[in-house]
């Protein structure tokens, strides 16, 4: 599945290879903190979703929630990873306004969960793996907000001790597509999980991305870790600009410096961050507040019997119902698609189906700015217009203006093509009708048409125009030969 | 009633019980004991007004035949565990106006038995030290003084005001805490009971951390029965505690009974120090003799790793203290420099320079360093294995007996001011009580004699996790046998 | 290994502690002290020894997953030396 070529970026001594890994935050569901009893929830006031533990005081100490540890696990299990079940809480000590303690309980040595790997879907269709070389349960830090004064900054600690997954892949992609395709994946899965909401925006999913660069085949590179990077659209920048600034550097000569760095979204750039590599001894040490965190296998195996169907399951099992690789894997990015989708193709043939949802619905939203899950149109009401279309009650061209009536006014799509009498006609005396009276009002083109026998679509339009359209085009085309002698082929 | 109140907590419960005496009068008595013993400076914090209104409350209780464990008897605290509205300090000038919004698990669990509370009394600096002559309110003073001397000696540290309060009559119990012999030391320095308990028995939620895997609260009282009696309050199963262990909390004073026929006495051979001085190895025979007069078995035990405990605990006390002291920043609460700085890291280091006092920061700069990179496997993973082969020999040695006997400390009370100048000398009085706490098992210290100068000393029992029973048990056995009634002269109180 | 005065400098850095320029040689001293005595430790074989991970033979304790917190601003603010509404206020930090 690797085996496809990396795409390289051209320098002035030839071509390398970008290579990227990324450390993704992704922020577990959970209603309450890892380690203390705080809401999680969203956007509240500064500071009133913090407990005392949160804040660091004297005295406070942390109490695992069961709830995080499951979803860890989950999580674990979705990426096809090892579930470790013994790991350690250690403390990572650094200062900062927005980290209370002193140090984030994060896990070092011992994470909860090990190797794993994900598939990623490219454009063309093909996949490629991507390793998971861990996951990690952690404290999120609070906010520092820059903004409000001149001299001063403020904290809030609302987001201080909310349950974090780092995910931290292995150095498998080769291109910002790639990279972004991974984060896909990831999002699906863990959406699919009910792990994490994914949502990019609001700050539950964030990546850090490790970018380097070397002569294809040659030896890994120098890395730089671009921190904090918040949109799929940033990664993509930030990858081409920091590719590019380390292949001009050493092609002019310089070496790479391992360091982190910040993308700034608005100059399109990357840059030193100096003031996180003062203090990069970070004096880890197993959280003595907290003894190990030992997994019963057996409760490890109820989660697993509890998974969803996942991305990739489905998509194998949609491309077994005739869908090509790329339409499953566009069904089944999300769940609300995928879900969509299989009420959409009960009963019907699912080619069709999903042709109808990628051509028709998605279109339809698309123009509107919906997602699936606001569609007007329910997957049961597309289902009975797709049943109808093959059991050829309507013809597709009467089926998108019916599609077209159900998003707007609503009503019940059988019903509607019941009382505005839009059933196909595949009765061949109305047809052979329709036909005469064309015939008769255009004796002109009865004579060309047997010059070109192209004309003979002119012919079948007229006669569709004639019955309002509900005639079966197949019925027209056979009867129009049969009536006109045209030859076979037309 | 007199303002020196010689009653033990169990002959002042049983008073309170019988309506002999009431809340009020003991607590008012000790108010003004404790008023006029300021010289000592065994308390940071006094709550008269708190204590005569819990005095009250519990009179009220009494009166109605109700009332917990510890209805209307007044204890000190260590002003370590965090107290609700009153002020908190750890001995430190970063904590300095620092008043918790919650109460500690240990002190709420004393509330909720009917306990009432005097003050908050004077420790060393984030309780590092071990002779109270670190903390930001200056030196405690032992009310013992040698025989014909004028001269000031420490109380032992770290809870060294408990010490002192206990000794002097300035309460009838108090609150300690210990982390390489916190409260055995200071308590066998001044002639009282104190004993440390397994760890995980009492909830550390709420108490100012030093070095979280050795750190417990225990009890500083005047007697065994006292001991028994407060521990049997302090210790809980706390959820929020995560190393608070699930086992329920039995009845002491129940347990302390029955004698000790058949207990075999282990005597750890290497506990047998050069530079220890003749009258310890004395009490300690002396100590071995008693147990076995009253049916014991004594059997010689080896503890190979013995003289590795101090300098492991050296590395893995600071090693914790600098990450837990990390949160003494100057942003949510606590000392902040009122000096101009150009940006968030001069606040932090003139803040915390300023906060934090020398020994502290000698140890924030030991732990910070065997943390570091580089240095950690030679230094903090090298010792935490060396605390895995100190529990061993532990586990070994209670194959062959069921409490170990040694003595407390190397030696007697010393001068105040005459160890500060050699941190080592000084971490040296903790070398028979540290052990314990890199084990997590239970250690209580019983008085058992003078120095021919006429200086307390103490003898230690040790006992199996979870076990302190039996270590009461022995130690009530020692009790009985010293019969040590010697009470400092009470030098100290104004008129 | 021995303490010199840039490595007190250093950690001094990493601890957040400002030291005077003054106190770094006499601390450096003190420091190699103790650490002239805990030098005994290698004294001992620890191969093959685990490290202690915690001194109770417990599982961690697992909470449920409610929230039974929070809501204390006001209180959580109580103790701060600088605050605006309920932010705590520190000098600007620049990234
Ligand atoms: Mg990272
Ligand atoms: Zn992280």
């Amino acid at each position: 599945m690797n085996t496809r070529p990396s795409k390289l970026v051209k320098g002035q001594t030839g071509e390398w290879e970008v290579v990227i890994g990324l450390e993704v935050h992704a922020q577990v569901l959970s209603k309450s903190k890892l380690f203390s009893g705080a809401s999680t929830e969203f956007g509240a006031e500064p500071n009133s979703q913090v407990s005392f533990v949160d804040a660091g005081m004297p005295g406070m100490l942390p109490v695992i929630n069961e709830k995080c540890v499951e979803q860890a696990v989950r999580t674990g299990l979705g990426l096809k990873a090892k579930i470790n079940l013994f790991s350690i809480f250690d403390r990572k000590n650094y200062f900062y306004p927005d980290l209370p303690q002193g140090y984030q309980i994060s896990q070092y040595k011992n994470p909860i969960v090990g190797e794993g790997e994900v598939t990623i879907d490219l454009k063309d269709g093909e996949s490629r793996l991507v390793g998971i070389e861990r996951l990690h349960l952690e404290q999120d830090a609070g906010k520092s907000l820059h903004d409000q004064n001149p001299d001063s900054s403020y904290v809030d600690l609302n987001r201080s001790g909310i349950a974090l997954m780092e995910i931290v892949t292995r150095p498998d992609m080769r291109s910002s597509e790639e990279a972004a395709a991974f984060l896909r994946k990831l999002r699906a899965i863990v959406r699919y999980l009910g792990t994490c909401d994914g949502n990019m925006d609001e700050g539950s999913m964030r990546a850090d991305v490790n970018v380097s660069v070397r002569k294809p085949g040659g030896p890994l590179g120098t890395r730089c870790e671009i921190k904090n990077v918040n949109s799929m659209r940033f990664i993509a920048q930030a990858v081409e600009y920091e590719a590019r600034r380390q292949i001009d550097i050493i092609e002019g000569g310089g070496t790479i410096r391992q360091e982190t760095r910040l993308f700034d979204s608005r100059l399109n750039e990357t840059r030193s961050m100096r003031s996180k590599e003062e203090a990069h001894d970070y004096r880890y040490f197993p959280d003595p507040d907290l003894l190990p965190l030992e997994l019963d296998a057996n409760w490890v195996a109820e989660i697993e019997k509890s998974l969803p169907e996942l991305p990739d399951a489905k998509k194998a099992r949609f491309m077994g119902l005739g869908l090509s690789a790329y339409d499953a894997s566009v069904l089944v990015a999300e769940r609300d698609l995928a879900d969509y989708y299989e009420d959409l193709a009960k009963g019907v043939d699912a080619k069709a189906a999903a042709n109808w949802l990628n051509n028709e619905i998605l279109g339809r939203l698309n123009r509107d700015g919906l997602s699936i899950s606001q569609a007007p149109v329910s997957a049961a009401a597309n289902n009975a217009i797709v049943a109808m279309i093959s059991d050829k009650t309507i013809s597709g061209k009467i089926a998108k203006d019916l599609l077209d009536i159900v998003w707007s006014d609503g009503g019940d799509p059988r019903a509607i093509v019941e009382a505005r009498g839009l059933r196909q006609v595949t009765d061949t005396g109305a047809i052979d009708a329709a036909i005469e009276a064309v015939i008769a009002a255009n004796p002109d083109k009865v004579e060309d048409v047997k010059a070109k026998p192209k004309l003979a679509a002119w012919f079948v339009g007229q006669v569709m125009k004639q019955t309002g359209g509900k005639a079966n085009p197949a019925a027209v085309n056979a009867a129009l030969k049969l009536r006109l002698n045209l030859p076979d082929e037309g | 009633m007199s303002n020196s109140v010689p009653l033990t907590l169990a002959e002042a419960r049983d008073a309170l019980k019988a309506r002999k005496i009431s809340s009020k009068e003991l607590t008012s008595a000790l108010v003004q004991g404790i008023a006029q013993s300021r010289g000592l400076n065994a308390f940071v914090t006094e709550t008269p007004e708190r204590a005569l209104a819990m005095a009250a409350a519990s009179d009220a209780r009494l009166a109605k035949g109700e009332g917990g464990a510890l209805e209307g008897l007044p204890l000190a605290i260590k002003d370590l565990f965090c107290t609700k509205g009153v002020k908190t300090t750890a001995g430190s000038r970063i904590l300095g106006n620092f008043v918790p919004p919650y109460e500690s698990t240990v002190t709420q669990n004393l509330w909720n038995a009917g306990a009432v509370m005097l003050g908050k009394t004077n420790l060393d600096e984030f309780a590092m030290g071990s002779s109270n002559e670190t903390s930001a309110a200056g030196p405690v003073f032992n009310p013992w003084r040698a025989k014909n001397s004028n001269a000031n000696l420490v109380p032992g540290g770290s809870s060294g005001g408990s010490a002192a309060a206990v000794a002097g009559d300035l309460c009838l119990a108090a609150t300690g805490t210990d982390t390489g012999g916190s409260i055995r030391q200071p308590a066998a320095v001044t002639g009282i009971v104190g004993i440390k308990p397994t760890y995980g028995r009492c909830s550390r939620f709420g108490i100012v951390a030093f070095a979280s895997s050795l750190d417990q609260a225990g009890p500083m009282t005047k007697t065994v029965r006292d001991a028994a009696i407060l521990l049997g309050s302090m210790a809980s199963v706390d959820p929020k505690d995560s190393t608070s262990m699930d086992v329920p909390v039995p009845d002491y004073e129940k347990q302390m009974e029955g004698g000790i026929k058949g207990l075999r006495v282990g005597i750890p051979k290497e506990y047998r120090i050069d530079g220890v001085p003749a009258d310890i190895g004395g009490l300690w025979d002396k100590g071995a003799a008693w147990l076995k007069a009253q049916g014991a078995q004594i059997v010689e035990v080896s503890l190979p790793h013995t003289k590795y405990a101090l300098p492991t605990y050296y590395i893995v006390a600071p090693a914790e203290c600098s990450s837990n002291l990390a949160r003494y920043d100057g942003v949510r609460f606590g000392h902040r420099t009122s000096g101009s700085v150009h940006d968030i890291t001069e606040l932090y280091e003139k803040s915390r320079a300023e906060g934090f006092g020398a020994e502290v920061q000698r140890r924030i700069l030991i732990g910070t360093y065997v943390l570091s990179a580089g240095y950690y496997d030679a230094y903090y993973a090298r010792a935490q294995k060396l605390r895995t082969l100190i529990k061993r020999d532990f586990d070994k040695a209670f194959e062959s007996c069921d409490v170990l006997l040694t003595p407390t400390t190397p030696g007697p009370a010393f001068g105040v001011g005459e160890k500060t100048s050699d941190p080592v000398s000084m971490y040296l009085n903790d070398v028979f009580t540290v052990t314990v706490n890199l084990a997590g098992l239970p250690g209580l210290s019983v008085p058992a004699g003078l120095t021919e100068n006429g200086l307390p000393l103490g003898l230690q029992l040790i006992g199996k996790a979870f076990d302190e029973g039996t270590v009461l048990r022995a130690g009530l056995a020692i009790e009985q046998a010293a019969q040590f009634q010697h009470k400092p002269a009470n030098w100290w109180r104004a008129a | 290994m021995s303490v010199d005065k840039d490595t007190v400098r250093r950690i001094a850095r990493l601890a957040r502690l400002a030291v005077p320029e003054a106190r770094l040689e006499p601390l450096a001293g003190e420091l190699n002290g103790i650490f002239q005595w805990v030098e005994m430790l290698n004294e001992v074989n620890v191969d093959g020894v685990p490290a202690m991970t915690s001194v109770v033979a417990q599982k961690l304790k697992w909470r449920k997953d409610e929230v039974t917190d929070g809501g204390v601003a006001d209180a959580l603010m109580q103790n701060a030396p600088e605050r605006e509404d309920t932010f705590f206020v520190v000098p600007k930090v620049v990234e």
